[in-house]
C-alpha cells in the first residue's frame, strides 16, 4: 500500500485537518505516504509542513489556472500523480472542495470511494474504514474492491503531530487540465469574517431553523436563550432567507461550536449544519417532522410544535428561576 | 434552454434501519421524496416559470416503490419523469449510482441537471461530482443562488473559506443547498395533473448499462461489518401530547443545565 494525502490549505497554511489524516497515514507506517498540494505559484514554499507530518514525497501542482478553489482541475492532477507515482490509497478530509474531488476522481478512475469514516485500520492486509452511519447510531465497517481505493474522512478525525522539521522531497507536477475541468470561473471571492456573537465560546446555544415558520417568530429562539443565559444561533437556510446575519450561522461553511448544551428548534439536521454542532454535549431538538435528520443525532427528541412548546418551555423555567 | 432535469432520490420514511443480512438501508418500507430534493426541484421549476427552461424532468435510480417520489416531484410541477429500476442495480454504492444517472442524463442531454444537497438517508453528499466527471461536464456544488445567462450559469457557492461567485457555459451539473429557496407546497390541483404527467420506468438493458458495471457486482466499495459505535448515551424520544416544556424541563434539570 501506498498511500497519497490531498492537502488543502489557504496560500499560507496547509489545513490543520488535512495534516492530522497525513498524519494517521504515515503512522499506519506500511509503504511510502505521498502528499499532493495544489495551489497558484509559490504553493511549493508550503511543502515542509506536510514534511514534517511524515510525508516522504510532496507533488506540487503550482500554477495560475490551479490558483482559484475548483475541483475538477485538482482530479486532473491527482489522477497524474497517482498514476505515475504508483499510488492505489488517496486520502481526503473532507470539506466542500475535498469531497468533489474525490467523488470526481472516484467517477474518472473508477475506485470506490468511502466516505464520512472516523478512522481507518490495516486489518489481515485489507483497508477497514469506520464510518458513522443513520446519524451515528450505527458503526460501519466498510472496505473496497477495487485496485485504487480512496477514502474521505470526516473533518477533525484525527489530531495532527508534526515529527520535527524535515527535507521533504519536492516533485514538480505539470498537469494539463482537461478543458470540461476548467470551464467554470471563479469570478469573485468573499471571504468569511469573523464578526458577530461569541459562538464558540457559549456555554448554551439556542439555534433557529426554517421550522420556525418566519423572522417574525425567530424571537422564540433569542427568549429561550437569553432565559438560559444562551446566545442565539442560526441555520444557513436561516440566514440565507434574510431573518439574521450570517455572523450567526453554524455548520461547516459557518462556525463550529461545542456548548453544553445546544437546543435546535425547527432545525432539520442537514449534515452541513451537523458538522458544526456534533461536538455540544447535550442536544434538544424540538422539531415537528418525525422524519428530521437531527433526532437521528440528538439525545432529546422532541416531536412537535415549537410554537406551543417552547412558549411554555420559557414560562416553566421562569417560573423556577422564581421570575 | 429546452430541459432542466433533477435527480430526485425516494428516501424510507420515519424510523430508518440498516437491514443485517445484506448490511444495507432497508428500502422495503414506506418511503417519501427525499425532503434536500425539493430545493432543487424548486430550483428547476423557478427556471421554468421564468421562461429559462421549457421543461423539468425528475430522474431517479430505486426499486420499484421509488415512482410514489417521482409522482410527487410531478405534483410540484415536473413535466415528466424516469426512473431506472432494475434489481441488477439494487446495492449500488456511489460510483454505481452515478454510472446509472449519467446512463439517463446521456439520454436526456439536459442542459442543467441539479442535484439536492444531500439524501436524508445517508450522509453522502458527492454523487454530483461523480456523475458530472462521467458527462465530462462543469460542476459546481453547495450553490446558494442561481442565475441563468445566455448559455451559461451565474451561481453563489458558500464554502469554509467565504462565498465564490461561479460563471459556467451550460451545459453544467450543479448541486443546490437548502438555502436556495423555499420550496413550493403541492397542491391539490398539482396532485390532479401528475396522474396524468408522463412516468417511464426504464431497466438497465434500455439504457444500454451494462448490468455487470452496477449493482453489488460494479460498486467498488463494500460494507464488512455493522457495529453499536460508542454511543452518545441513548437518546429520549418525546411525542408531544401537550406536556413536551415539562419533560425537557425535568431533562434540562436532571442534566443540571438550568
Amino acid at each position: 500500500m501506498s498511500t497519497l494525502v490531498f492537502l488543502e490549505h489557504d496560500g499560507t497554511q496547509i489545513d490543520a485537518a488535512c495534516l492530522g489524516v497525513l498524519t494517521k497515514a504515515t503512522s499506519l507506517g506500511d509503504g511510502a505516504v505521498g502528499a499532493v498540494l495544489v495551489g497558484g505559484t509559490g504553493t511549493a514554499a508550503l511543502a515542509p509542513q506536510a514534511a514534517a507530518c511524515g510525508a516522504t514525497t510532496v507533488f506540487v501542482a503550482e500554477d495560475e489556472v490551479f490558483a482559484a478553489p475548483r475541483s475538477q482541475p485538482r482530479v486532473d492532477v491527482l489522477e497524474e500523480v497517482a498514476k505515475t507515482g504508483g499510488y492505489d490509497t488517496i486520502w481526503f478530509s473532507n470539506s466542500v472542495l475535498a469531497a468533489d474531488v474525490a467523488a470526481g476522481l472516484s467517477a474518472r478512475m473508477a475506485a470506490g470511494l468511502n466516505w464520512d469514516l472516523v478512522d481507518i485500520e490495516r486489518r489481515d492486509g485489507q483497508l477497514v474504514g469506520k464510518r458513522l452511519a443513520l446519524g451515528d447510531s450505527v458503526l460501519v465497517e466498510v472496505s473496497w474492491r477495487s485496485a485504487c481505493q480512496i477514502a474521505l474522512f470526516r473533518t477533525g478525525s484525527f489530531e495532527a503531530q508534526s515529527t520535527g522539521a524535515a527535507e521533504p522531497e519536492i516533485r514538480t507536477v505539470n498537469t494539463t487540465p482537461r478543458p470540461y475541468s476548467l470551464a467554470a470561473s471563479i469570478v469573485e471571492h468573499v471571504p468569511k469574517t469573523d464578526e458577530g456573537p461569541a459562538l464558540e465560546d457559549a456555554e448554551v446555544i439556542v439555534t433557529g431553523g426554517m421550522g420556525l415558520g418566519g423572522p417574525e417568530h425567530f424571537a422564540l429562539a433569542e427568549r429561550l436563550a437569553e432565559i438560559l443565559g444562551g446566545v442565539v444561533g442560526a441555520t444557513r437556510a436561516v440566514v440565507y432567507a434574510g431573518w439574521c446575519p450570517s455572523s450567526m450561522q453554524i455548520g461547516q461553511t459557518g462556525k463550529t461550536v461545542s456548548p453544553k448544551l445546544y437546543i435546535a428548534l425547527g432545525v432539520s439536521g442537514a449534515v452541513q449544519h451537523r458538522v458544526g454542532m456534533q461536538r455540544s454535549k447535550t442536544i434538544v431538538a424540538i422539531n415537528k417532522d418525525p422524519n428530521a435528520p437531527i433526532f437521528e443525532f440528538c439525545d432529546l427528541a422532541v416531536v412537535g410544535d415549537v410554537h406551543t412548546i417552547v412558549p411554555a418551555l420559557i414560562d416553566l423555567i421562569g417560573q423556577r428561576k422564581g421570575t | 434552454m429546452d430541459k432542466v432535469a433533477v435527480c430526485v432520490k425516494h428516501v424510507p420514511d420515519g424510523r430508518m434501519r440498516i437491514d443485517p443480512d445484506s448490511k444495507r438501508m432497508d428500502r422495503s418500507g414506506p418511503g417519501e421524496l427525499n425532503a434536500f430534493d425539493l430545493n432543487a426541484l424548486e430550483e428547476a421549476l423557478r427556471i421554468k416559470d421564468a421562461a429559462g427552461a421549457t421543461e423539468v424532468i425528475a430522474v431517479s435510480m430505486g426499486p420499484p416503490q421509488a415512482d410514489d417520489s417521482l409522482r410527487t416531484a410531478l405534483a410540484m410541477g415536473a413535466d415528466r419523469a424516469v426512473l431506472v429500476s432494475d434489481p441488477d442495480a439494487a446495492g449500488s454504492d456511489m460510483l454505481a449510482t452515478s454510472r446509472v444517472l449519467a446512463g439517463v442524463l446521456d439520454r436526456e442531454r439536459p442542459q442543467l441537471t441539479i442535484f439536492g444537497q444531500q439524501a436524508s438517508d445517508g450522509t453522502g453528499a458527492v454523487l454530483w461530482s461523480a456523475v458530472a466527471e462521467l458527462l465530462q461536464l462543469p460542476v459546481v456544488s453547495q450553490v446558494t443562488e442561481l442565475t441563468v445567462l445566455e448559455g451559461a450559469l451565474r451561481v453563489k457557492r458558500q464554502t469554509e473559506r467565504g462565498d465564490d461567485v461561479i460563471e459556467m457555459p451550460l451545459p453544467a451539473v450543479v448541486a443546490v443547498t437548502d438555502a436556495i429557496n423555499e420550496p413550493r407546497y403541492v397542491s391539490l390541483r398539482g396532485q390532479m395533473a401528475a396522474k396524468r404527467k408522463p412516468l417511464e420506468t426504464l431497466t438497465l438493458g434500455e439504457l444500454g448499462i451494462d448490468p455487470s458495471s452496477v449493482g453489488v457486482t460494479g460498486s467498488m466499495t463494500t460494507v464488512l461489518n455493522l457495529a453499536t459505535p460508542p454511543s452518545r448515551g441513548s437518546s429520549i424520544r418525546i411525542d408531544d401530547e401537550g406536556h413536551a416544556a415539562e419533560e425537557i424541563l425535568s431533562f434540562l434539570a436532571q442534566r443540571e443545565l438550568l
